[in-house]
């Protein structure tokens, strides 16, 4: 059977035989739909080189990050240098390689807590309603109220300065948004006749919650975070730039962009190579987000 | 099997408070079918979500098989008697859930076992194959959703279905072949039905009795005979009889 | 055939692109119409609002349409520029959708819509559009028009916002009213009275009416001439009083399909499709027998 029919047919079958056909699909099927969308393929590209460059950094990166030349400080790209170094005379390419992992961690570490908080507190509050609902949502709101990144300097200012504590605050900020997203994608879902038919057959609260809502909250979250990535790796940078972040000498492209601020106007490469980074990562996370939508929003379904 | 007396239904608070049904009045027998037609806001298929336990704000008395329901809280042996089927077939299934899914699930939930031979007879009662076992909604016309909506209605082995316009959403081919499924399925299990409708030629092909609703009461309870000769007792009755007849030019 | 018709329409093609290929909802389809009431009957995809929309110019890309020729009053409309299109579109042929709920702005009074739609195409003065739009709501029996054009959409029910569509399509004197099923979202108490409305000033303005409906039987009784469409062609037309005497196997079958308060059956019968529908040729009704409405 299978040597008979190719195995995109055997993807995209209407009739899929098991489980695991009707699942990898559903994938492929996705998949197609990602595809189709070139800038988002682009920005796909982009994410899978970051993380590569994070994963291979000490095999990629030319210097050590740390190595710093006084001698042969603030000299522009070139053959030895090819983006130059800095005002320690690190070289700024090395540095942006290793920095690399430390956006990876930021972003990883925001999209896996702020999210989840989100979703939680937001399919929560617009499934039980009342009281619940009340109390949920006005904190969210008291966090909506204050500057994300105020807020987060607040948060870093009382936890001490550090990486992990400006990732912390960074989540702890983030959330709020999402909240009210999955608040809204709930309350919508609440009274469609599939809940009322899984409650008829005496489905619990928390099993609606979890097997029949979340499933459904969960891709525009995706999609939102993907959107809001860049913002959030611009925030980090923010926290770096004010010096609450990484420490020296960590290669946080924000701190790295602090350090450069000093001399931008005689030596622009060193704040402008960290900045090209952010801006390139950034953009890429957008278009990932834009082709996500394509795939997960259920409004797209046309099929 | 069904009596329901003096049945009230409203939605919301005093101020705003919106009374859907009012002094609802009628039983079901055993193995019986029977229908509900009213125009759209004549609260028909409120009182079909308040007896499914899907609107807590109601009063009066609603005993399924002798026993009386509580008005908020529905317990297992009930699931296990009444089961719904909804109106339109693309906002009754979740749409992520696979039908394998959405069978296992509910059979899991009441407690059933051999969970895989049921799922494909199942199926088979239902006219759908094999084949669709491992399909997602998106991939079922009209049609095969609303098969789907029965499949998991019968999971529970229910003896009353309520059914809310199970074919206004369809086709009229696809609701005929739906029509006679739910035909041949009430002889095959012995099941009562009491169906929602606004079509008088579907309640007057699939029902026994029926009552006509009009902006919240019920304003008669009649024989399908006595539909199909328009012999109603009351005037709105036969205006509405009259209506559903077609277009007349003025 | 009296006059030239108002609308003539031959091999009328709607393609989409598709990860499979193209998929064609309308697949060649040519009629003729003049001053009647014609009823465009099928089951959901069988292309029967696609062609409404594709007359009116309103397939949305990726879809594409393609005819031999389309012409209103003689003038090609296939594919004009969008500028042309919309003056056509709401001035010569209008458009009444299913339901009023979308297809009034929510946040404009009934009134200003029907004054705006008005001055779109007459380019009237604002107080000869407000006479207008008065007269019309009154054209179409709502008793206490000045209220009703202060009103907002969400505050007059469903059968007097199809009514306002009506006066509002009707008011620029369009040669043509596109109906997509216009009632079906309306109870049968009120269905009657819109039908009654719509046919009287179509009738009374000598306008071309097209009724796409997926009611058999409200098309048979309320149109001259049926066009049964099935997959994308028009697989039989006939005249809307000989519907019973429908010869093609899938008109027979929609119309056995439907349960009869007055012819009770044990089990409805029910349609087995053929493929040869798909392709076969278009029952036309013998030539001896007149349609009416001037054809």
């Amino acid at each position: 059977m299978s040597n008979t029919i190719s195995r995109r047919d055997w993807l995209l079958s209407d009739a899929p035989q098991t489980r695991r056909q009707a699942r990898l699909g559903a994938i492929y099927q996705g998949w197609l739909t990602f595809r189709s969308n070139k800038l988002a393929m682009v920005g796909l590209i982009i994410l899978v080189l970051l993380i590569g460059m994070a994963i291979f950094a000490p095999l990629l990166a030319p210097q050590s990050p740390y190595a710093q030349d006084l001698g042969a400080r603030l000299q522009p790209p070139s053959a030895a240098h090819w983006l130059g170094t800095d005002g320690l005379g690190r070289d700024i390419m090395s540095r942006l390689i290793h920095g690399s992992r430390i956006t990876l961690f930021i972003v990883g570490t925001v999209a896996l807590i702020a999210p989840i908080i989100g979703l939680f507190i937001g399919t929560v509050a617009g499934f039980a309603g009342g009281w619940v609902d009340q109390v949920l949502m006005r904190v969210t709101d008291i966090f909506l109220a204050f500057p994300k990144l105020i807020l987060a300097l607040a948060f870093v200012a009382a936890l001490g300065p550090s990486i992990g504590n400006a990732v912390l605050a960074l989540a702890l900020t983030a959330w709020p948004p999402y909240a009210r997203l999955a608040r809204a994608e709930t309350l919508t879902i609440r009274h469609a006749d599939f809940i009322a038919a899984a409650r008829l057959q005496g489905a619990g609260r928390l099993r609606l919650l979890i097997r029949h809502i979340w499933p459904l909250c969960v891709s525009s979250l995706i999609v939102r975070v993907a959107l809001d990535m860049a913002g959030i790796i611009l925030s980090a940078a923010g926290l770096g730039f004010l010096g609450l972040g990484a420490q020296p000498p960590m290669p946080e492209w924000g701190a790295m962009i602090s350090d450069g601020r000093t001399y931008i106007l005689d030596f622009w490469w060193v704040a402008a190579m960290p900045g090209l980074a952010i801006f390139t990562v950034s953009i890429a996370f957008n278009l990932l987000g834009d082709g996500l939508r394509d795939v997960l929003d259920p409004k797209g379904d046309k099929s | 099997m069904l009596n329901v007396k003096d049945l009230n239904v409203w939605f919301g608070q005093p101020p705003e408070r919106v009374d859907a049904v009012k002094g609802a009045e009628f039983s079901v027998r055993q193995g019986e079918s029977f229908g509900l037609v009213g125009e759209s806001g004549s609260g028909k298929s409120t009182i079909l979500r308040a007896i499914a336990g899907l609107i807590p704000t109601w009063s009066g008395d609603i005993a399924v098989d002798g026993k009386p329901l509580k008005a908020d809280r529905r317990d297992r042996a009930f699931f296990k008697t009444v089961q719904m089927v909804f109106q339109d077939p693309y906002a009754s299934l979740h749409p992520r859930h696979s039908v394998d899914a959405v069978l296992a699930e509910t059979l899991r939930l009441q407690g059933m076992d051999n969970i895989d031979k049921r799922i494909t007879k199942l199926l088979d009662d239902v006219g759908l194959g094999k084949g669709f076992r491992f399909r997602y909604p998106h991939q079922l016309s009209g049609g095969q959703r609303q098969r789907v909506a029965i499949a998991r209605a019968l999971a529970a082995e229910p003896r009353l279905l309520l059914l809310d316009e199970p074919t206004s959403a369809l086709d009229v081919s696809v609701q005929a072949e739906i029509l006679n499924l739910l035909a041949d399925l009430r002889a095959e299990h012995g099941l009562t039905y009491v169906m929602v409708s606004h079509d008088l030629s579907v309640v007057g092909h699939m029902c026994d009795r029926l009552a006509v609703m009009q902006h919240g009461r019920i304003v008669e309870v009649m024989s399908v005979d006595a539909l199909r000769r328009g012999a109603g007792e009351e005037d709105y009755t036969r205006h509405l009889i009259r209506a559903s007849g077609g277009y007349q030019p003025a | 055939m009296t006059d030239a018709p108002l609308l003539s329409v031959r091999d009328l093609r709607v393609t989409f692109p598709t990860r499979q290929g193209s998929f064609q909802a309308v697949r060649g389809v040519s009629f003729d119409l003049g001053r009647e009431r014609l009823g465009v009957v099928g089951e959901s995809g069988s292309g029967k609002s696609m062609t409404g929309r594709a007359i009116l110019g309103l397939v949305r890309p990726p879809g594409q349409v393609t005819a031999t020729s389309m012409t209103l009053e003689g003038q090609s409309i296939l594919n004009l520029p969008d500028r042309q299109m919309r003056q056509i579109r709401g001035g010569r042929i209008s458009m009444v959708m299913q339901d009023p709920k979308f297809s009034l702005n929510p946040v404009m009074t009934v009134g200003q819509q029907i004054i705006e739609a008005y001055r779109l195409h007459a380019k009237a003065p604002r107080d000869a559009a407000r006479q207008k739009a008065l007269e019309m709501l009154e054209a179409v029996q709502i008793r206490d028009p000045e209220r009703v054009m202060n009103a907002y959409p969400h505050e007059v029910s469903g059968g007097m916002g199809q009514r306002i569509m009506i006066a509002m399509m009707l008011a620029p004197d369009p040669r043509i009213l596109i109906a997509d099923e216009p009632t079906s979202a309306l109870d049968v108490s009120v269905r009657t009275e819109v039908l009654n409305i719509m046919d009287r000033l179509v009738r009374d303005r000598g306008m071309g009416l097209i009724f796409v409906s997926h009611d058999l039987n409200l098309v048979a009784q309320f149109c001259d001439r049926v066009l049964i469409m099935y997959a994308g062609r028009i697989v039989e037309t006939l005249a809307a009083r000989d519907l019973h005497k429908a010869r093609h196997p899938y008109t027979q079958g929609l119309l056995s399909s439907l349960p009869r308060l007055e012819a009770p059956v044990d089990r409805l019968p029910v349609l087995q499709r053929q493929d040869s529908w798909r392709d076969g040729e278009t029952l036309m009704p013998h030539a001896d027998t007149d349609l009416p409405g001037g054809l």
